[in-house]
Parts: C-alpha cells; structure tokens; sequence
C-alpha cells in the first residue's frame, strides 16, 4: 500500500448522489473552480439510490416533469460533467476530522489523505434492517429491506423471491409492492404497525389498489419461520393504546418465502459523528443554520444524510443551499452572524431543518423544513418568537408525518428577531389542532 | 343498474376519500366527498379511463450493466400494464444506448414509445 502525500482542494463533497451532485454543480455555479471540487463516491457509479429508483414521479417541482430516478440523476451527472466537476468513483471514505481532513481509499489510488476549505455531506441515508426492528424467530434466507430488493430487481436483474410479506408501509414498501408484483411475483399483504401509512397516498393508490394488494395497518410481524428459507411469517393486530403490543388471539400465519422491510430510514452519519460535530437525536442527522453548516466550521451537510426527505427535488434544492455556502466561504463571501437563534419545535411537530438561524446584517429569507408527528386536519402553521410574536402563519387541510412541510420566514421577519433580540423561533400547530381521527 | 366506487384522491396530501355513482353505460352521475374541483377531476379520469405510466428495466448486453430502465414516455392504459411486461421482459438492446432514446416505438397504443431512462456505454 502506498500513502501519498496530502491532496489538497477547495471543495469535497462526500457522496455523488443527488445531494452531492447538486452541491458540487451549485459550488461550481458559484464561482469554485471545477478543477478544484472533488465528488467521493463509494459505488461504482454516481447517480445514488436514484440509480435504482426506476419508478417516475420525480422532478415535478425541479424541471416541471415526471422523469424516473435514473432520468433525474442522468442529468445531474450531466451538469457536473458539463462543468468538468472530477468525480471519483469506488472511493470509501474512512474519516473525517472538524478540521477538514478526510482520508479515503479506492483501487486506483490506494490510501489517500486530503484536506479541503470547505466539505459538504452528502451520504445519504441507510434502511432499518431486522436487527434493528428485533423480530423474533429464525434466521432464514428471504428477509430484506425493500431497497435491497430494489436493488437486485432493477439493478442486477435478480428476483429475490415469489411469495411477498411486506413490514412497514413507506415509499419504498410500496413501491416494491407494484414492482415485484408486475415482475409476476405476489404480493400477499403490507402490513403497518401505525394506524395510518408513512407512505405517500398516491402510492398507496398506484401501487397497492391497483393491484388489490391489501394494507394491514395496526399490524406487524411477529415471527419469521423457516431454517434455510423463510417459509413463512406470522403476523398479528397490534393494540394501539398498549404500547403496540401483538394482541393475543389475532395472530396469523402467512405462507412466503420473502419478507420485505421498508420500516424507515436512517441517515448515514459515522463519519460525522466520528468528527465531533453536534448530532439533531430526532433526525439523526447534524445540527445545521440555514447554510446548512455544522458546528464544525466549513462543514455543511445535505440530502438524506441531514434529515430524510419525501422528495428528491427537495434534496437538490436544499444540497444547492450547501453547496453555495461551501461557495461563499471559500471565496470569502460570508457574512459574520449578527445573532445566533435557535429553532424550538412545539406542538404537533417533530423536527426543524435548520436547527438554528443566523441572522446577519442584511438577512435573506429562510424556510424551515419539518415534519408533523402524527396527521392532523384542518390545521394552523405557526412559527413565533419566544413573547409570542408571529413570524410566520399558514393554514393547511391536511399534514402528515410522511410528508414534509414548510415555512418561509422573510427577511423582515429575521430583522425583527435580531432588533428585538430574540431568544428563540418556535415552531408548532395551533393546539386547536385535531389529531385525524383514526380508522 | 348504478354502482357506487370508493377511491382515494391522489391530487394533493389531503387524500380526500372520494364516491363516484356510476351507470350501468359507465357514465358518472355523481361525485362526492372531494373538496375541490381537481378531485372530481380525478375522479373522473379513474374510473372512465385510468392510465398509468410503466416503469421497468429490459435487458442490456455488451455492458457493465445487465439491466437498462425503461418507461413508457405516455402514460397507457391501466390494463395493459402486464401485457407491456411481457413485451419488455422479451426485449433486450445491445450497449450503447443513450438516455431517451426510443427502444420500441408504438408499445401498446400508437404514439406510445418505450424509451431508455439511463445512458449505458458499451464495454
């Protein structure tokens, strides 16, 4: 093994998925040499999950069309080849330092070290596997997570079984449900330990109704049978007011020999925290301002590896909030902060994206992205200082965890924050908010 | 003799739950349950003429790849679906093939084309 010396750079960007495609082309648009950006990729290609996302429905809002995952990504690589952007693939990045040092291998360059003005993250996220989930039985052949499925049905051309139990009811469950039942599989059931689907209702119409496939909600697997194979799963109603514990008697054994997990999704973060930098316990992501920088200096974060989004044309939006701040500061364009607010959620939801606002001396509008903790119907956005003051208001007749909203706080809002010296933006519903009634 | 059909609207998050009465002839004779104009809309669509757009992968030869994704550059009716699963599992194209390049022109409906979805270079 060779160790070369330092390989030093303006800009690299850790993944060449969307977010990272989108940053280094944002960077580059920003006046970063493309000569001095350097894309990491660990696959043998870049492109990311969308490589295995052949269903439509993405770049609705980017490109004002319906393109496939392998059409959205082509034309990103498209950008970044156009601008000259180096893109390095079979590339694994090993570490990470609050300094900016990173250190990675490939087969053809072996051991390298580099250091760089400005990092941006853009790893993507990873699916819960079943040892995250601890379902009892045995440890047969047959269980995957959807997107592994996914990947082996539309990427090497395998089929991963005949018989179909689906765990959990997110896009990529549903997704999967259609496609391994088009690829002449069946598809016996999707169940959902939630009373309601995390999935989009447009999947659950496309991808299940079309094909009668049936949705079990308040139900989950509790037993996987089989010695080599899965042979079977059983699955059982769930009580919701009892911790979601199996209730006895409802238990049901269903003949497969494939289970599919689509339980949700983690955003894939060794390296950051491996760098120190300050971690949100709700998104599993890093705690970002609005330029999506981290508490380390110079390292922003983006995509699915800073919270998961619903939509990969969010992604991109928010991997060129990244990539032209990474921009800025290495071209000496940042404006020092004037005042440092944090975001606090409150009622009905989860999670703010940023988690902290800087406000400088001529602040640009922000929008916080977030997520609801349960649906709601007929409810009001609220976003407000601490005594109460109103920076932003928006009805909605509907929100749900698995969709991501949004709020646009305008710059005249940010001023007021910063002459009143405020202490904290909160964000919440209206506690009029009626949690939808559950079917 | 009328028959009532339950559906989930898809225009937008609210995912109204939507009954159309249809005639024996098909016709709607009425919507209800939407909560704007775009949900009858739908409503209509699905139940006199559903369409869906198919997304699939064929099989690509003289590549690092063994599968090319592929879809229907229009949606097509909703029930051919497996029909066009059986022509494109019987398709296969040699490398290279570039991103919207058309593989098979009138797949299923005239004016339909299955076209690639990725750029795949040749060995």
């Amino acid at each position: 093994m060779t160790v070369q010396n330092m390989t030093e750079k303006k800009l690299i960007v850790i993944g060449g998925g969307p977010a990272g495609l989108a940053a280094a082309v944002a960077a580059c648009d920003a006046g970063v040499p493309a000569e001095d950006i350097l894309i990491l990729e660990r696959d043998r290609e870049v492109g990311g999950i969308l490589n295995q996302c052949i269903h439509a429905g993405f770049g609705l809002h980017r490109f004002g069309e319906e393109l496939s995952g392998p059409e959205y990504a082509g034309r990103y690589i498209d950008m970044a080849r156009e601008r000259g952007i180096p893109m390095a693939t079979d590339c694994m990045v090993l570490s990470l330092t609050d300094d900016r040092h990173v250190s990675y291998v490939s087969p053809a360059t072996g051991f390298v070290r580099a250091h760089a003005e400005a990092i941006v993250l853009a790893m993507g996220c990873r699916e819960r596997t079943r040892g995250a989930l601890s379902t009892p039985g045995t440890r047969p052949a047959g269980v995957y997570t959807a997107g592994c499925a996914q990947r082996y049905v539309n990427m090497e051309g395998y089929m991963p079984g005949r018989r179909v139990v689906i765990l959990g009811s997110g896009d990529i469950g549903l997704i999967m449900a259609r496609r391994m039942t088009l690829e002449g599989a069946k598809v016996l059931t999707v169940c959902e330990i939630m009373p309601y689907s995390g999935g989009l209702a447009r999947n659950i119409v496309q991808c299940l109704n079309d094909f009668d496939i049936p949705l079990q909600l308040s139900h989950t697997v509790i037993r996987i049978h089989g010695k080599e194979r899965v042979t079977g799963v059983t699955i059982a109603a769930v009580d919701e007011a009892n911790g979601r514990r199996p209730i006895p008697g409802t238990e049901q054994y269903i003949e497969c020999d494939t289970l599919l997990l689509s339980c949700g999704l983690i955003p894939e973060n060794e390296l950051t925290r491996g760098a120190g930098i300050q971690m949100d316990r709700v998104t599993s992501g890093a705690s970002v301002n609005q330029m999506r920088e981290t508490s380390a200096p110079g390292i922003y974060a983006c995509g699915n590896a800073l919270h998961v989004h619903d939509l990969v044309d969010y992604v991109s939006e928010e991997a060129e909030i990244a990539g032209r701040a990474a921009a800025d500061r290495i071209l000496g364009r940042t404006a020092p902060a004037e005042a440092v607010v944090p975001v606090v959620t409150g009622y009905g939801v989860r999670y703010s994206v940023p988690q902290r606002i800087e406000i400088g001396a001529e602040p640009a509008p922000v929008r916080l992205f977030f997520r609801v903790g349960n649906p709601y119907k007929k409810v009001r956005l609220l976003v407000t200082d601490e005594a109460g003051n109103v920076l932003a208001r928006r009805a909605k007749n509907a929100v749900a965890p698995g969709e991501m909203e949004s709020m646009e706080l305008s710059a005249e809002a940010l001023r007021g924050l910063r002459a009143r010296g405020a202490k904290e933006i909160r964000l919440f519903l209206e506690e009029t908010a009626k949690q939808e009634d559950r079917k | 003799m009328n028959t009532v059909k339950k559906l989930t609207c898809v225009v937008c998050p609210a995912g109204c739950s939507i009954e159309a009465t249809q005639s024996e002839s098909g016709e709607i004779l009425s919507v209800v349950g939407n909560t704007c104009p775009r949900g009858k809309a739908y409503a209509i669509s699905e139940l006199t003429h559903p369409v869906r757009t198919l997304t699939t992968t064929v099989t690509v030869t003289g590549a690092a790849e063994s599968r090319l994704p592929v879809k229907t550059d229009r949606p097509i009716p909703r029930e051919t679906l497996f029909e066009a699963m059986r022509i494109a599992e019987a398709f296969a194209v040699e490398a290279p093939v570039a991103r919207g390049a058309v593989l098979i022109p009138d797949f299923i409906e005239a004016g339909t084309n299955l076209v690639a979805c990725k750029t795949i270079e040749a060995l």
